[in-house]
């Protein structure tokens, strides 16, 4: 990971920081919403975030670190999250993890070489009446045949 | 607003429906979306009315989680004077289907001319899933359009709000939730009304009202259908019990895998703010009470109050020792009164229908509904609410519908990772917080998953530990070592290398982990095991070396 960040994100973090410095306790917040403009938050973010909202580093990594949801590397291009919950484990969760991964050559938590999909699991997404689901970018696909998932939906996003 | 702008609001929205004929209602939940397009399902259908030229005729509006999940994407048709018609398992062809011969002719008073293949479609209202239903919580998730304050409020909304601010005390509201007998939904069913009490006994300059909305039992979305389909309704209860407990500041504490949820909360917090249903001055009241949205960040333990309250203030959620009590020290040391989503959406209709009203469903000591995630192999998925009391049998069979794929009902699991497992033979057992504990399980925040025969109890067993143990937080030794000795085991077991003295061992680190750990997570992440050695046993020792020793199953080593 390079040292600097761009004028681009600098000026976004600062915006960040402006808005939420002055709230106690909102450091999760600030977070969040740099996750959500770059896809996750490294370290040197956190070094630059530290001066702006006056937050030693360290507490920052301390809550980065913590939190399953805050990723310090950037994941691929399309996140595709395999729910691994109760009732998407009973309907083959680990099925659809085996189809996806087959699919496109990488691992759990990993991202494809080409950086276009991020393959995860995560624990229940909320919509455990279509189990078994995959939620890619925030769109739920659910009701999924556990076998021919992996193809499936990487073909709706491949080069999207 | 004057409290009596809600009549002219109710009325200006009335007299801007009235001008529609018809009525397309779509399930806007997360999830339910239309195979083979892109669009929201809202969306989808305004541009199929738009194309029909009926969009003078016909309103679509987005709604919450209709229910039944298994059988989406779900439209509920609703045309004055006639009954609502709902239409099931819906994708983009049957979608346009049902505008062109079903909607369009409605709207212009002609005979609706649905073909076969639509008909099949169509499921009737006296379907059992909905007819065996009592809806208190989840009563507006079909109908309303969860992105409008003023269709809220034209469905009764904040009328409560209105009742408790302009003609009862602090100390009536407080009386009449006692009296209701309210218990928490979040798990622990402790009483509402005690705990606003207690809160509002303390005194302090600052204190927060919380909505826990971390809804960490994965499997279970009832919190999550509350929050996206009816978000005014919990933001009701939080004020009533602001009002209660005399607090001025609010916090949502919701879960980041939940954006919808987020986006329909932020979203009726600033309609509420703009009304001046929150802030300073309450409907023309002296009373001022705000909320804030806080994200989780994807940690079972944060559910946990005293770990909630940690990651409310921007740190690691890591549990403390209680007490002191989040009632006395909470969010920055401030008096914090923590509720579940589900608690707070029974506060406004407590309010509204009184105390007794509430008190008559339900057994002795659990009244009212509940609301249930119906998952697993039971045909119908989906959300589903019935009187405390109503026998397991009646979810699981009438509204559930037994297995869809033929098999026997082997169990239940009820409580998610805390909870336990409830055998068929058991199935004539009301829901109640007393009954489910009696058996061993609890009644947890709602989660009810349903196993056939096929479904190993061992396995489903480790799933439940794995899932404690990598949602431990680590901070006591109890938890930490105990939680991985456990699944080790019952590894070991899974996999056919267990004995019967690796099963007396487990127990043994159950009681230690349920009495000496720091926080709710692992004094009942022992749970699972205790109870599934209960009824179970027989599987268990179906693998062991020096039980009826068989090999494990293929599909459970890997
Ligand atoms: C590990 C753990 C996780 C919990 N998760 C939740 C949750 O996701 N939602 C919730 O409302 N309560 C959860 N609880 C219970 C809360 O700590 C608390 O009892 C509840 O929010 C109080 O609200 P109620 O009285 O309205 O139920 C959890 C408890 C523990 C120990
Ligand atoms: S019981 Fe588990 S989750 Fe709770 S404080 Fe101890 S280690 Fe953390
Ligand atoms: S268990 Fe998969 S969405 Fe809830």
């Amino acid at each position: 990971m390079t040292t600097a960040t761009t004028p681009n994100v600098q000026e976004d973090l600062q915006r960040i920081a402006k808005k939420w410095k002055d709230k106690p306790g909102s450091l999760i917040m600030v977070l969040h919403e740099v996750q959500e403009r770059l896809g996750c938050v490294p370290r040197n973010v956190c070094l630059e975030l530290a001066k702006l909202i006056d937050v030693p580093v360290a507490r920052i990594y301390e809550v980065v670190t913590f939190y399953n949801y805050f990723k310090t590397e950037a994941p691929g291009k399309h996140i595709l999250s395999v729910c691994t919950g109760t009732a998407c484990h009973l309907k083959g969760a680990s099925k659809v993890l085996e189809s996806l991964s087959k699919e496109l050559g990488i691992k759990e938590g990993e991202s494809s070489a080409d950086k276009e999909f991020h393959l995860q699991s995560v624990r229940c997404v909320g919509c455990c009446g279509m189990a078994p689901v995959v939620m890619v970018n925030g769109a739920i696909h659910g009701k999924l045949k556990p076998e021919s998932s992996g193809k499936e939906i990487v073909a709706q996003y491949r080069g999207k | 607003m004057k409290p009596e702008e809600l009549e002219t609001k109710a009325a200006a929205e009335r007299e801007k429906q009235a001008k529609f004929v018809a009525t397309i209602a779509c399930c806007a939940s997360a999830g339910c979306q239309l195979p083979g397009t892109l669009t929201t399902t809202t969306d989808f259908f305004k541009q199929k009315v738009k194309e029909a030229g009926a969009a003078d005729k016909v309103r679509v509006v987005p709604t919450g989680c209709m229910g039944l999940c298994s059988k989406g994407p779900i439209a509920r048709v609703q045309t004055a004077g006639q009954p609502d018609q709902l239409f099931v398992e819906l994708n983009a062809d049957l979608g346009g289907k049902m505008v062109a011969d079903y909607v369009k002719p409605v709207a212009e008073k002609a005979a609706p001319k649905p073909d076969a293949e639509l008909a099949k479609h169509i499921l009737p209202a006296s379907d059992p899933f909905f007819a065996k239903q009592t809806k208190v919580v989840l009563k507006n998730m079909e109908t309303l359009n969860a992105e409008s304050l003023d269709d809220y409020i034209l469905a009764g909304g904040y009328q409560a709000v209105r009742k408790a601010l302009t003609r009862m005390t602090p100390e009536q509201v407080v009386a009449e939730i006692k009296a209701s007998g309210l218990r928490g939904r979040g798990g622990a069913g402790f009483s509402t009304g005690l705990k606003w009490e207690l809160t509002a006994k303390v005194k302090g300059d600052v204190k927060y009202v919380i909505c826990n909305a971390d809804e960490g039992d994965p499997g279970a979305f009832m919190d999550r259908g509350v929050l996206e389909g009816d978000p005014h309704a919990v933001l009701e209860g939080m004020i009533i019990g602001a009002y209660a407990m005399n607090s001025t500041n609010g916090i949502l504490y919701i879960r980041a895998e939940y954006p919808l949820a987020v986006e329909r909360v932020e979203r009726a917090i600033r309609a509420a703010k703009a009304a001046g249903l929150l802030g300073k001055g309450i409907l023309g009241t002296a009373f001022n009470f705000d909320c804030e949205v806080r994200l989780g960040a994807g940690a079972f333990v944060c559910g946990e109050e005293t770990a909630l309250i940690a990651s409310c203030e921007g740190k690691r959620g890591t549990p403390r020792p209680r007490p002191p009590y989040p009632a006395t020290k909470g969010v920055w040391d401030k008096p914090t009164c923590i509720n579940n989503v589900e608690t707070l959406a029974n506060i406004a209709p407590i309010i509204t229908r009184g105390a007794e009203w509430f008190a008559a469903m339900g057994t002795e000591k659990s009244k009212g509904t509940k609301v249930f995630a119906l998952t697993g192999k039971v045909k119908n998925n989906g959300l589903v609410e019935v009187p405390m009391g109503t026998p397991i049998k009646t979810i699981v069979y009438d509204i559930g519908g037994g297995t869809a794929n033929g098999r026997k009902v082997k169990a239940i699991q009820t409580g998610g990772p805390s909870g336990g497992m409830i055998p068929a033979q058991y199935f004539d057992t009301p829901v109640s917080y007393e009954h489910l504990q009696q058996l061993g399980s609890i009644m947890g925040s709602g989660g009810m998953i349903v196993l056939d025969e096929d479904d190993s109890i061992v396995d489903l067993t480790r799933f439940y530990l794995e899932f404690t143990v990598d949602e431990s937080c680590g901070k006591c030794a109890p938890c930490r070592i105990g939680g991985r000795q456990l699944l080790t085991i019952v590894d070991k077991i899974a996999k056919g290398d267990g004995t019967r003295k690796d099963i007396e061992t487990a127990k043994k680190i159950c009681r230690a982990m349920q009495r000496a750990s720091l926080c709710g997570l692992g004094q009942t992440a022992p749970n699972p095991v205790l109870s599934a050695l209960k009824y179970f046993m027989h599987e268990f020792e179906a693998r062991l070396k020096d039980g009826k020793a068989a090999p494990a199953p293929a599909s459970v080593t890997k």
